[in-house]
């Protein structure tokens, strides 16, 4: 039985086809959200992978942003709900998650049936989101790809604001004018994102596991300081980018059961 | 009495509502005094002297309501009140300016008579006006730029913070009736006669019988499931805010408890059997956005049962007693600790039987969102539920994302569900 998780994302849309709620068979990801060809393009890709159509899906589940704007979904589930399910399948030690995406940031308590106790989410604020890593990656003029290896050069951590995402810009074009190196202001940029991200994770109480979910945990150099500030190892979820479209195959694999 | 004969309380709310705001509009042409007054300032004695009570609060509500605000507030910011400043001040600044431009050139200006399109109530200006900074002190700088930009009296009740309404010093308790009596002095000067005691008792007696009303319908939101959704209850508030001395309130709520106890002794909820979970709510409607945020709500069959608004209006005390009065005014909610606010919450929380809590952080009003950072943790661990929160505003409609709200409630709905399945298997 075959279903499939839509997560419409403001940054980007993700596709996870999975099989009798186990086995991942195709995935997709693109990096353009919700209001775009992102969706329509990252199902055609996962179709394509897998040889298989709508017709063979037995349910479809949109998350994210975009949910509502997907027409074929049987249902929507928040991306809260999702990213749990598919960090737990994946890793069914994890007690805490951090997931941080496009424009925002959560922190999720779960129990060890790994069902939502809690979450926290950032404040009406970019900082600390993949969009301040987005502006800082262009006023650096790097690609955001790059941020990490960046980051592991870096001789120290140059302090930039977390408070906002257009202060921080203004730090940075400082630091750049005064010499410093890119490096440097790199492990600075990431030091302020996990600094917000952590201030939700504190309020989960962080029980280990911690694991790490979202777009933003591909940059190894964020998921370092996260770990440097909480003092605490932190697992990222293996393809963390589709953690939420999984989720949403699972609970669409739910959903058919019930059938 | 009789003009209400046959209506029901949707249509005595409407009724009244109209009603005070056409008769504080003819105030002055029959020679008789308007007064703007705070929220949960002591009415009794504006009453008792025939004076026209209008809320600026409610009035902001009504504007915001019926999507009138965001010129207003800009309006308001082109004269130099900072975004920071409650929405609500900031509109009836504004709004005063508006009605003091048109007195003076006898022409509407354009931004007015845009709200009178929107059928926004128009408010008279005011001869006396009222604060009672037991819910806020931005109050108090707000009515003294009234008071100084129409040149009329300005009634201050300034209330000591109290830690727990059952614990009210009585240097607090003498305090707050010394300046109830300055205040009396303070309207039968405007007047022009001396205050009738014999009236005040009688209006106190009404306000009691209006409270004890709004009591009983409001208790009916812990049935389960509820005939009462709380979104009635911002709807009806209107009425134990501005007519709570008034026969208006008593006859509403009334009949407003009736038609609940029909409802759930025929077992009508206010879902038609739509109610799947069940939420408090901390915090005051975000007015601009009501049919949205009802709407998104409904749609997950999540009532909205708990509140803290029924209790704050339930100001008892003894007729006659007017430093009981003055401990009813002094124990109002937001008045209290932080430890009094959890101990409320949590008991609203357990009689309407709530799954979970919605905070709203209100942006115009540090009182209630700063409160709710500590507030969520405590009660979530004293009831044991889970809790999520968004960021709004009263009034200001530039201060809420229909986007974060619907995924919030989402999330909440989604995990109090699973909560309830997980008990149920267990």
């Amino acid at each position: 039985m075959y279903t499939l998780g839509i997560d419409v994302g403001s940054a980007s849309s993700k596709v996870v086809i999975l099989e009798d709620g186990e086995k991942v068979v195709a995935s997709s990801v693109f990096q353009v959200g919700t209001g775009s060809s992102g969706p329509e393009r990252a199902l055609k890709e996962a179709f394509e992978k897998s040889g298989l159509g709508y017709e063979d899906m037995a349910k479809i589940v949109a998350t994210g942003y975009g949910r509502y704007s997907f027409a074929k979904a049987d249902k929507q589930i928040s991306e809260i709900s999702c990213h749990a399910k598919g960090i737990f399948h994946l890793i069914p030690t994890a007690r805490t998650i951090i997931d941080i995406g496009g424009q925002d940031a959560k922190a999720i308590r779960l129990d060890s049936r790994g069902m939502v106790n809690q979450f926290f989410m950032n404040d009406k604020c970019a900082a600390g989101t993949g969009r301040f890593l987005e502006v800082m990656a262009r006023v650096l003029e790097i690609d955001i790809k790059e941020m990490a290896e960046y980051d592991a050069r870096a001789t120290e951590v140059v302090n930039v604001s977390s408070t906002c995402t257009v202060f921080a810009e203004s730090e940075v074009i400082s630091h750049l004018s005064n010499n410093i190196p890119k490096e440097n202001i790199i492990a600075g940029i990431h030091a302020s994102v996990a600094s917000k991200a952590c201030g939700l994770a504190y309020r989960t109480g962080l029980e280990d596991d911690i694991v790490m979910g979202g777009g933003v945990a591909q940059n190894a150099g964020v998921v370092r300081a996260i770990s440097r500030e909480l003092r605490r190892p932190v697992i990222v979820a293996p393809h963390p980018q589709i953690t939420g479209a999984l989720g949403a195959a699972l609970f669409a694999y739910d959903e058919a059961k019930k059938h | 009495m009789s003009e209400t004969e046959g209506m029901n309380a949707k249509q005595k709310l409407g009724y009244y509502t109209q009603k005070f705001y056409d008769d504080a509009c003819a105030a002055h042409d029959k020679g008789e005094f308007v007064c703007w007054s705070s929220s949960i300032a002591p009415s009794e004695v504006f009453t008792t002297m025939g004076i026209h009570i209008v809320y600026p609060e409610n009035h902001a509500a009504a504007v915001g309501a019926k999507h009138g605000a965001l010129e207003i507030l800009e309006l308001a910011e082109r004269k130099g009140y900072t975004m920071d400043n409650c929405s609500y001040s900031r509109i009836n600044l504004a709004y005063m300016e508006l009605l003091v431009e048109e007195k003076k050139t006898g022409k509407t200006p354009e931004a007015l008579a845009k709200l009178d399109e929107l059928k926004i109530p128009r408010i008279p200006l005011p001869d006396i006006i009222v604060l009672c900074n037991n819910i806020c002190e931005v109050l108090l700088k707000w009515y003294e730029n009234i008071a100084v930009s129409l040149n009329v009296p300005i009634v201050i009740i300034d209330v000591p913070f109290v830690h727990h309404p059952g614990k009210i010093p009585q240097r607090s308790i003498d305090y707050v009736e010394a300046q109830f009596k300055r205040s009396i002095k303070q309207v039968e000067d405007l007047c022009g006669r001396p205050f009738d005691y014999d009236k005040f008792i009688k209006v106190q007696e009404q306000t009691q019988r209006s409270i004890a009303a709004w009591d009983k319908a409001m208790g009916m939101a812990s049935v389960v499931p509820s005939p009462l959704n709380g979104f009635d209850i911002f709807n009806f508030m209107a009425l134990i805010v501005c007519a709570r001395s008034e026969y208006a309130a008593e006859d509403t709520f009334t009949t407003l408890a009736n038609e609940l106890e029909e409802k759930a002794a025929a077992g009508i909820d206010a879902f038609k059997g739509g109610e799947k979970t069940r939420i408090a709510w901390e915090g005051i409607a975000v007015w601009p956005y009501l049919s949205h945020t009802y709407k998104a709500l409904k749609a997950l069959g999540m009532n909205m049962v708990g509140s803290t608004y029924p209790s704050a209006w339930s100001i008892h005390y003894e007729p006659g007693d007017l430093k009981a009065m003055s401990a009813g005014y002094i124990g109002c909610y937001y008045n209290t600790s932080l430890d009094n606010r959890v101990d409320v919450v949590s008991s609203v929380m357990e009689n309407t039987k709530c799954t979970g809590i919605l905070y709203h952080n209100n942006r115009s009003c540090k009182n209630m969102a700063v409160m709710n950072v500590e507030m969520e943790e405590m009660i979530s661990k004293r009831t044991n539920t889970p809790f999520a929160s968004f960021d709004g505003d009263q009034t200001d409609p530039r201060n809420f994302s229909e986007a974060q709200y619907d995924t919030r409630i989402e999330a909440l709905s989604e995990t109090m569900e699973q909560n309830i399945a997980a008990k149920q298997n267990a």
